[in-house]
């Protein structure tokens, strides 16, 4: 039984009892105005998007239902704070079989909007923005690579309009956010 | 036949590192009379920002669908992810006013409008709407039997169901039917919808590579001489990581991975060296020489 209660304690990865200030009521409300997010409240635990997670299987702490519900109670500080939403690999088979079409890979998304907003990203997704607002692309394609191209007979890469790409990343926001956690 | 014309959308992985796609893919629609339009302008699709901004995974999706409403032409991409992101956010902004409006605030800054007037194809839509299995058969001159291989469709041109709509997302058989065409056989194995688990290598390696090794392992268990992609991430995790598979797990997989394209290339008659075959990680000269 005990040994059933410390399973439950490392799955969950924090202590059972919660304390009302940890809870934000709105939080609910807050993650259904994000667009493809709507749908969170119709949620009732049925567990079909982690028995059909391919992340879950191979993951101790990654539960789809388990985020949803943390949702839906208001653990914003744990959730957008937890690690494990960076883990969703989106494939979208949640999204598919959902009997109430909550959109739960769509609301992970939002927690890791949510996250970046408040908080932190990890060190990879702040390597792949800032490489597209410097180059356009998610990866630096070397000139030595641009050379093969031409070797291998392919034709030039389409090129980036700069300005432009950098006039969207201020006006949607991800400029400050990219500025916050490079300094 | 204008129906055979689209923009090619490389995005950024076949650019990196996978160019072997790029290059069977080119000289296969080549002999089946599909015209590839060069953009002189394209960007990344979108889809690594979706997990940090919505708004600018959004934008930029539009602002290349903009691109090519102005060339007047459809779009055809090579990678799973691009086709995913660009033909999402073309209907969702095509059916969603306030959506739309909000994103053409964005645009507008840069003189843009989206106007929803291109559509999004996947190679491999192309490949079994367009040019049709019939006409494919007719250009198969060395037909691959008795070669038995395992496909891997990869999530993105299967689900959401909602967005893509063109296979059955629990048993698609688009891809199966395309590798029965050149003659190879088309085995089933273990959990085929298995993703790669590509998207999240950057923050856990450990759990992609769960992932692939378990997919490599079903597809030995049926005796499977290669397996067939057409998607350059879920390339990289299967070809690229499969000695680093073997290292982390203790196994030995040895497992060809060739691209849809390379094994339609080869029987259609275009030899391994212009199919770029030299560059696959794992050796598939077996197979080439059966």
């Amino acid at each position: 039984m005990s040994e059933n209660k410390e399973t439950q304690e490392k799955e969950s990865g924090q202590k059972m009892v919660l304390k009302a200030s940890d809870i934000d009521p709105k939080f609910k409300y807050e993650i259904s105005k994000i667009p493809g997010s709507e749908k969170v409240m119709l949620c009732f635990q049925c567990g079909t998007c982690t028995a059909d997670c391919p992340i879950a299987r191979f993951d101790d702490f990654y539960r789809p239902r388990k985020l949803i519900r943390m949702a839906q109670l208001g653990l914003k500080d744990k959730l957008l704070s937890d690690d494990v939403i960076w883990l969703c690999s989106t494939c979208f088979t949640c999204i598919d079989h959902c009997p109430q079409d909550v959109g739960i890979a769509s609301i992970v998304r939002a927690l890791r909007n949510l996250s970046v907003k408040e908080r932190d990203m990890p060190v990879a997704y702040k390597e792949l923005a800032s490489n597209i607002r410097k180059t356009g692309y998610a990866y630096i394609i070397s000139g030595m690579r641009l050379k093969k191209r031409e070797s291998e007979g392919l034709p030039s890469l389409p090129k980036a309009d700069l300005k432009n790409i950098a006039k969207l990343f201020g006006t949607t926001g991800l400029s400050k956010m990219l500025e916050k956690v490079e300094t | 036949m204008p129906e055979l014309n689209y923009l090619i959308f490389l995005g950024c992985v076949i650019p990196y590192r996978i160019s072997s796609y790029e290059i069977s893919t080119r000289k296969v629609l080549d002999k089946l009379g599909v015209e590839l339009v060069e953009m002189p302008e394209f960007n990344c699709c979108g889809f690594p920002l979706d997990p940090i901004n919505h708004d600018m995974m959004l934008t930029l999706a539009a602002q290349n669908l903009c691109l090519a409403e102005q060339q007047n032409l459809n779009i055809m991409t090579l990678c799973n992810g691009c086709f995913g992101t660009l033909n999402h956010v073309n209907k969702e902004l095509k059916e969603d006013k306030k959506l739309r409006e909000k994103v053409n605030v964005y645009l507008k800054e840069i003189g843009m409008e989206f106007e929803g007037t291109t559509k999004v194809k996947h190679l491999i839509h192309v490949l079994a709407e367009n040019i049709g299995v019939e006409r494919i058969k007719d250009a198969v001159q060395n037909p691959l039997n008795p070669l038995r291989v395992a496909q891997h469709s990869g999530c993105h041109i299967i689900r959401p169901a909602k967005y893509v709509g063109s296979d059955d997302p629990e048993n698609p058989t688009v891809l199966k039917k395309l590798i029965n065409v050149t003659g190879a056989e088309c085995l089933n194995y273990l959990d085929e919808m298995e993703c790669c688990g590509a998207p999240i290598i950057g923050v856990n390696e450990k759990l992609p590579l769960q992932l692939a090794r378990e997919k490599l392992d079903h597809i030995r268990a049926v005796g499977a001489q290669a397996l067939i992609t057409v998607c350059p991430f879920c390339h990289m995790m299967y070809d690229l990581n499969q000695p680093r598979i073997e290292k982390t797990f203790n196994e030995k997989f040895g497992i060809p991975v060739l691209h849809y394209t390379q094994l339609l290339g080869l029987a259609m008659g275009f030899s391994p060296e212009e199919l770029a075959f030299k560059q696959l990680r794992v050796n598939a000269s077996e197979i080439v020489t059966k």
